[in-house]
């Protein structure tokens, strides 16, 4: 490119595709479901009325912000183990810690649930496992509820999870965790008082990815909750798709999208963009 | 704030360090003596860092043993060795203040939190860091970063100070400042000083005794002025400083001292002639060498046309070829070396008998 087109005409060049792509398929479609929201059924600020009084609307969100705050903080800590392996370990341990976080993205989403489905179900792999040995006499209800959405979600995410961590891990000076030894610190305490202190942007840059990404989880609850514990995504699925009522799931993507809009200007006043991958 | 009594006595014994097939360190033995400073000195990959890694307990020798005050540390790990270090970069903990960074070892150590008070505020005091307690260390010059982590390493009294090249990253003027102020800090503490430079002229300034290692191997351990004036071989001679080296023939040992023939002229040198017979090198350091239109009968003195000069200032550096075809260097006043050269033929380099030391000929 250097040479005929400038680097910058060049890059815009591009990323053109993609951010046409983004535009097409996602902007201009996203302002008609906005559209939506202040005119179906009748034009007004009734829907948004509607969210702030409705039931069920409310009790799906905070059971949403609720699920995606526990997933946040087991992904974060699961990662961080991992990432402390991966990044500082032997070779050998970096290799197996590769294979844990890279493995799962070869596999889909749906085949993952269903997986974790065959594992927790009451005639599942854990709970025969569990009768056999005579640890339980009924089976255990893992699945069809909030604990088999968080154990799906969080087995989702932990990779995502590690990229920002391993980050900041990789940038920290190792001369400043051998100070700390040297000064009389134990490896427990220098791990606690120097090293997680220090990759804070990449346990912050973790965290707001992990919520945002379970904010917006539509097949893992669907399929491991059993539709007892419908987060938003898939609720704005049955207002559109069953009720059908498109103006309310219409305003509740919308509040939505702003709200990780909202999280999302909050990470980047933390982390750059590059600190996450 | 301590009694020089607490400084550690450090003995090294047959140190050696491999990595892989890389010999790091050979067969070092070392006495540091109790509030001593010592200076590591020696080209990068030396060994000098290892060795100093070693004292600290962050790497684990290959063979031989560390005993500090008698007491065998060589399986010790370093946070129970109670060295100090200041390392290059100083490393100071980037997420806490000024006063935090200087309290950690006494946190660690589970001091009373107004025996930490007062202790980190004295200690702040003494680098002359009052006003930049609440900071953090991204908020400081160099030079205070370095002065956070002279105060963090000293807060807790420990028996021995290691620091690797603190100074490296700090201008010419602030370095000076520096070098005085550790002096200083040696002086009121007591505490035994390991040092570690690549920098001849502050190995020189600083120490009470300089080690001076290459190729794992340390060669040579003294005071300044006894590396300086008297080399044990030819690295020591050469890294120390400038140095003249001129081929001699015929050593011998002679009644006060040894003699030889250099450039067919017979030289006297002070020092003994134990180690060489026979041929050898005859090195002087060019500020102990003059110029003069002839030498005197039993002077020591060779024959040498002046080819280059350098304008120092204070001084001029001459360079100037000997009948031989030895390049010599000396540093003389400016208006002899305006002389020399305006004559454009034949001058006489001469130089007192004491200052003039062999070397073995060739390679060490």
């Amino acid at each position: 490119m250097r040479g005929v087109l400038s680097d910058r005409m060049g890059a815009a060049l591009l990323m053109a595709p993609l951010l046409l792509f983004l535009v097409l398929a996602y902007a201009w479609p996203f302002l008609g479901v906005v559209k939506w929201s202040f005119t179906l059924p009748t034009p007004g600020l009734g829907q948004y009325q509607a969210l702030l009084t409705d039931d069920l609307v409310q009790s799906v969100f905070i059971r949403t912000l609720r699920i995606a705050a526990i997933v946040t903080v087991v992904s974060v800590a699961a990662a961080y183990a991992i990432t402390v392996v991966w990044v500082r370990g032997s070779p050998a341990q970096r290799l197996v810690a590769e294979f844990c976080i890279l493995v799962p993205f070869w596999i889909s989403v749906l085949t993952r649930a269903f997986g974790w489905v065959a594992l927790l179900s009451n005639r599942g792999l854990i709970n025969t496992w569990l009768q056999s040995i005579g640890f339980i006499s009924e089976p255990l209800t893992l699945v069809r509820n909030e604990f088999g959405v968080v154990v799906g979600m969080t087995h989702f995410l932990i990779p995502f999870a590690v990229f920002p961590l391993a980050s900041a891990m990789r940038s920290l000076d190792d001369r400043v965790l051998l100070a700390a030894r040297g000064l009389g610190s134990s490896r427990m305490r220098t791990f606690w008082t120097v090293f997680v202190p220090m990759t804070r942007s990449g346990i912050i840059g973790s965290a707001l990815i992990v919520f945002v990404f379970s904010l917006g989880f539509f097949v893992t609850p669907a399929i491991l909750g059993g539709g007892r514990s419908v987060m938003i995504a898939e609720l704005i699925y049955l207002r559109i798709f069953q009720s059908p009522d498109w103006g309310l799931g219409a305003a509740i993507s919308v509040v939505l999208v702003l709200f990780v809009g909202a999280l999302m200007a909050l990470l980047f006043r933390y982390v750059r963009p590059k600190q996450l991958i | 704030m301590q009694q020089p009594g607490r400084a550690a006595e450090i003995k090294a014994i047959g140190i050696g360090k491999s990595f892989g097939s890389f010999r790091a360190l050979d067969n070092l033995s070392l006495n540091i003596g109790r509030g001593e400073f010592l200076t590591l000195l020696g080209p990068s990959g030396s060994g000098k860092t290892t060795f100093l890694m070693i004292l600290a307990g962050f790497v684990q020798p290959t063979e031989g043993k560390l005993f500090s005050d008698g007491t065998d540390i060589t399986d010790r790990p370093a946070e129970q060795r109670a060295a100090g270090m200041v390392f290059q970069g100083y490393a100071l903990f980037p997420h806490m203040s000024v006063e935090a960074n200087i309290a950690f070892p006494l946190k660690v150590r589970k001091k009373s939190a107004a025996d930490i008070k007062k202790r980190v505020g004295e200690m702040i005091e003494r680098v002359g860091l009052v006003g930049h307690e609440k900071k953090l260390p991204s908020q400081l010059s160099g030079g205070q970063q370095q002065r956070v982590a002279l105060a963090r390493a000293l807060v807790f009294e420990p028996g021995v100070l290691l620091l690797d090249e603190p100074f490296s990253a700090l201008d010419k003027s602030l370095r000076g400042q520096m070098q005085a102020e550790m002096k200083r800090l040696h002086q009121e503490t007591g505490t035994t000083f390991v040092f570690v430079t690549h920098d001849q002229s502050e190995a020189l300034a600083l120490s009470s005794r300089v080690a001076i290692f290459n190729h794992g191997k340390l060669l040579q351990v003294g005071a300044p002025d006894e590396v300086y004036d008297r080399p044990d071989n030819r690295f020591v001679a050469e890294f120390l400083g400038e140095i003249n080296m001129l081929p001699l023939k015929g050593v011998k040992p002679a009644d006060n001292g040894s003699t030889g023939l250099c450039e067919d002229r017979a030289v006297n040198m002070h020092c003994k002639a134990e180690k060489v017979r026979g041929d050898a090198i005859l090195a002087i350091r060019p500020e102990h060498m003059s110029i003069a239109r002839e030498a005197a009968v039993g002077e020591n003195g060779i024959a040498a046309t002046a080819t280059a000069s350098t304008y120092l200032g204070a001084a001029t550096k001459l360079d100037l070829t000997t009948r031989q075809g030895a390049k010599v260097t000396v540093s003389v006043p400016n208006e002899v070396a305006a002389a020399a050269l305006s004559k454009g033929n034949s001058v006489w380099l001469t130089w007192p008998a004491e200052k003039g030391f062999l070397l073995p000929d060739g390679g060490q």
